[in-house]
C-alpha cells in the first residue's frame, strides 16, 4: 500500500510517496531523502541522537511513523545555518567544545534548540541537565554542552533583544 | 517489524468502528508501540493511527472545578499547564519526572495509561512471557527481576506497571472516558490496569476495540494542592524508570490530617493506591511515627518474587519521605529535577 504525505521540511515543500508504512521519520530523511545529518543511534527512543523538531517541538524521530506526519513542519539539523552563518546554538558547541567524536551532536544541538524555545531551563545548568537527557554523549562532553546551552541562550536572549529594540 | 496496513481514520466513530476488525491497534505518538514492534514483541495487523481525530487533544475546565483532558494532548503539554500544575501538582511533578523531553514531548495522556510494561522478557521474543504469548510460561521468574512486582504478583507474571503518571491518577480517583462499539462508559483509573491473576495477558479493562478518549480528575482532588509529592526513586538521576515511586497528598485542618491519600509505583501490576494507609493517617497528628505506620500498612503484604525484596524497604522508606516532603507542602516552583529525592534542594532556590 502506497501513502502519500506533505511535509515541509527545512522550509521547503515536499511531497513524498511512500511504498511501506513501515518507514519512521528518521529513515525517511536518511534513507529517503538523504539527509544524514540526522543521526540513528539506538533506534529505540534511549539516546537522542536522531532528535529533530517537528512542528518547532524537539522529538525522537526514530519513534515516529512518517505516515502519522501528513501536514507537518520538520526542522533537522541541515536546517539550522544560514549559509555560511552557524547558528548560534551550533556556534555554541564550537566555543564549548560540546563534543568530542561528534556522532551525538546534531541530537544535542537539535535538542539544546527546543530546550531554548521551550524557555523553562533559565541560566540554571541543573535544568539544563535534567532538560537534555534524552541526549546521550559517550565521550561524556556534557560539561561542555550544558556550557554550549547557557551560551547559546545568552546570545539568542540578547539578539532576540537588539531585534526588539 | 511486521507488515501491516495503516489506517487515518477521520473521527473518533470512524476510528472504532475501523478497530472492530481483530488484530487492530490505535497509533497515538507510538513512543511505546513501535519500540515494541520494531523488536517484534508486538505485531498489529493493521494500525490506527488517532494523532490526529479532531477534538481530542484539549484540556477543558468544566463549571464543578474538575478537569477535562484530551486522550491526545501530549505529556509536555499537560505538566506545564499552568491551572493543572497548580491544581494538581503532583500531576505535574509525575508527568516530568518520566521520560526525556523529547518523548514527552510525543507522548500522549492515553498512551502513557496504555503503555505495557517494560519488562525484558515481554521484549524479548526468545523468552517466554505470558503476556506476550499466553501459557508460554515467565521466564522473569527465574530470571534477572531485581526491579519486578512485590505486590499483586502470581506465578504467571511478576512484570510491574512503569507509569509515573498514572501513580497520582489513581490516588486522585481519576476517571478515563472510553468509547467503544457499544458506546461510551468511563473507568475509575484505579480500575483501568489488572493484576495478572491465572490471565496476564488481560492488561486492562478495555474490550477489544475500545479507545481512552479522555482523562477526568474530579475537583475534590485539587483539594490537597498545597500537600502533594510525587517521588522516584531511579537508578540514575533522570530518564529512567522508577525502581520505586510513590505519591502522597495531605489536607491538614487544626494539625491534623483531615484526608490523606497515597499510592505507590512500580511495585505491582498497576500503580497501587493503598486505601488502608489512607485511613490509618486519618485524624492523626502528622509524624515521622504515623508516616512509618502508614508505610508499615502499605508494604504488609509485600514480598518478593525474585531478587527483589530490597524494593519493599525502599518502598516504605519513598512513602514515608514522599509524606514528610507533602507535609512540608507542595514547592512553589517545580524542583529543577522533578520527583527525585536526591535533589540537592528541594525547590525554591532553583528558580529560574
Amino acid at each position: 500500500m502506497s501513502l502519500s504525505i506533505s511535509l515541509t521540511i527545512n522550509r521547503q515543500s515536499r511531497t513524498v510517496t511512500l511504498d511501506d508504512p513501515r518507514v519512521t521519520l528518521l529513515d525517511l530523511l536518511r534513507e529517503h531523502l538523504y539527509l544524514t545529518g540526522t543521526k540513528k543511534g539506538c533506534d529505540r527512543g534511549q539516546c537522542g541522537a536522531c532528535t529533530v523538531l517537528v512542528d518547532g517541538r524537539r522529538i525522537n524521530s526514530c519513534l515516529s511513523l512518517a505516515a502519522s506526519l501528513d501536514g507537518a513542519e520538520i526542522t533537522t539539523i541541515e536546517g539550522l545555518a544560514v549559509g555560511e552563518a552557524l547558528h548560534p546554538v551550533q556556534a555554541a558547541f564550537i566555543a564549548c567544545d560540546g563534543f568530542q567524536c561528534g556522532y551525538c551532536t546534531p541530537g544535542q544541538i537539535m535538542s539544546a534548540v527546543g530546550l531554548i524555545a521551550e524557555g523553562r531551563a533559565g541560566s540554571d545548568p541543573e535544568r539544563i541537565r535534567e532538560l537534555m537527557s534524552g541526549n546521550l554523549c559517550r565521550c561524556g562532553a556534557y560539561q561542555g554542552i550544558t556550557e554550549a546551552v547557557l551560551e547559546a541562550q545568552k546570545t539568542m536572549t540578547a539578539e532576540k533583544g537588539r531585534d526588539a529594540a | 517489524m511486521n507488515r501491516f496496513d495503516f489506517l487515518r481514520p477521520a473521527s473518533v466513530a470512524e476510528a472504532v468502528a475501523a478497530a472492530a476488525e481483530p488484530g487492530s491497534a490505535y497509533l497515538a505518538a507510538g513512543t511505546n508501540l513501535l519500540d515494541l514492534m520494531k523488536i517484534g514483541a508486538s505485531r498489529p495487523e493493521r494500525l490506527i493511527d488517532i494523532s490526529r481525530l479532531p477534538g481530542l487533544d484539549r484540556i477543558e475546565w468544566l463549571a464543578d472545578g474538575s478537569v477535562r483532558i484530551g486522550a491526545m494532548v501530549r505529556n509536555a503539554d499537560l505538566a506545564y499547564d499552568a491551572r493543572l500544575a497548580k491544581a494538581f501538582p503532583s500531576v505535574a511533578e509525575a508527568l516530568l519526572s518520566g521520560a526525556s523531553a523529547q518523548l514527552r514531548n510525543a507522548a500522549t495522556v492515553g498512551g502513557n495509561l496504555m503503555q505495557r510494561t517494560r519488562c525484558a522478557y515481554l521484549q524479548d521474543t526468545a523468552s517466554a512471557c505470558n503476556r506476550r504469548v499466553p501459557g508460554s510460561g515467565c521466564d522473569a521468574l527465574y530470571g534477572e527481576n531485581r526491579l519486578h512486582a512485590v505486590l499483586g504478583w502470581s506465578e504467571n507474571c511478576i512484570a510491574i506497571h512503569p507509569s509515573d503518571f498514572c501513580v497520582p491518577l489513581v490516588a486522585l480517583d481519576a476517571v478515563v472516558e472510553v468509547e467503544g462499539a457499544d458506546g461510551r462508559r468511563e473507568i475509575v483509573v484505579d480500575d483501568l490496569h489488572r493484576l495478572p491473576g491465572a490471565t496476564p495477558e488481560k492488561e486492562t479493562a478495555l474490550a477489544p476495540g475500545e479507545l481512552i478518549v479522555g482523562l477526568r480528575l474530579p475537583a475534590a482532588a485539587a483539594a490537597f494542592s498545597a500537600n502533594s509529592r510525587y517521588l522516584k526513586l531511579r537508578e540514575r538521576t533522570s530518564y529512567a524508570f522508577a525502581v520505586v515511586s510513590a505519591m502522597a497528598a495531605l489536607r491538614i485542618e487544626d494539625g491534623t490530617i483531615s484526608e490523606a491519600r497515597l499510592a505507590l509505583g512500580a511495585i505491582a501490576a498497576k500503580p497501587w493506591r493503598v486505601r488502608e494507609a489512607e485511613a490509618a493517617l486519618l485524624g492523626v497528628t502528622p509524624s515521622v511515627e504515623a508516616f512509618a505506620r502508614a508505610a508499615e500498612i502499605a508494604l504488609a503484604e509485600a514480598r518478593p518474587s525474585g531478587d527483589n525484596a530490597f524494593k519493599i524497604e525502599l518502598a516504605r522508606r519513598i512513602t514515608v519521605r514522599a509524606l514528610t516532603l507533602a507535609l512540608e507542602g507542595t514547592p512553589a516552583v517545580m524542583p529543577a529535577l522533578p520527583a527525585s529525592p536526591f535533589s540537592t534542594d528541594p525547590g525554591a532556590s532553583h528558580v529560574a
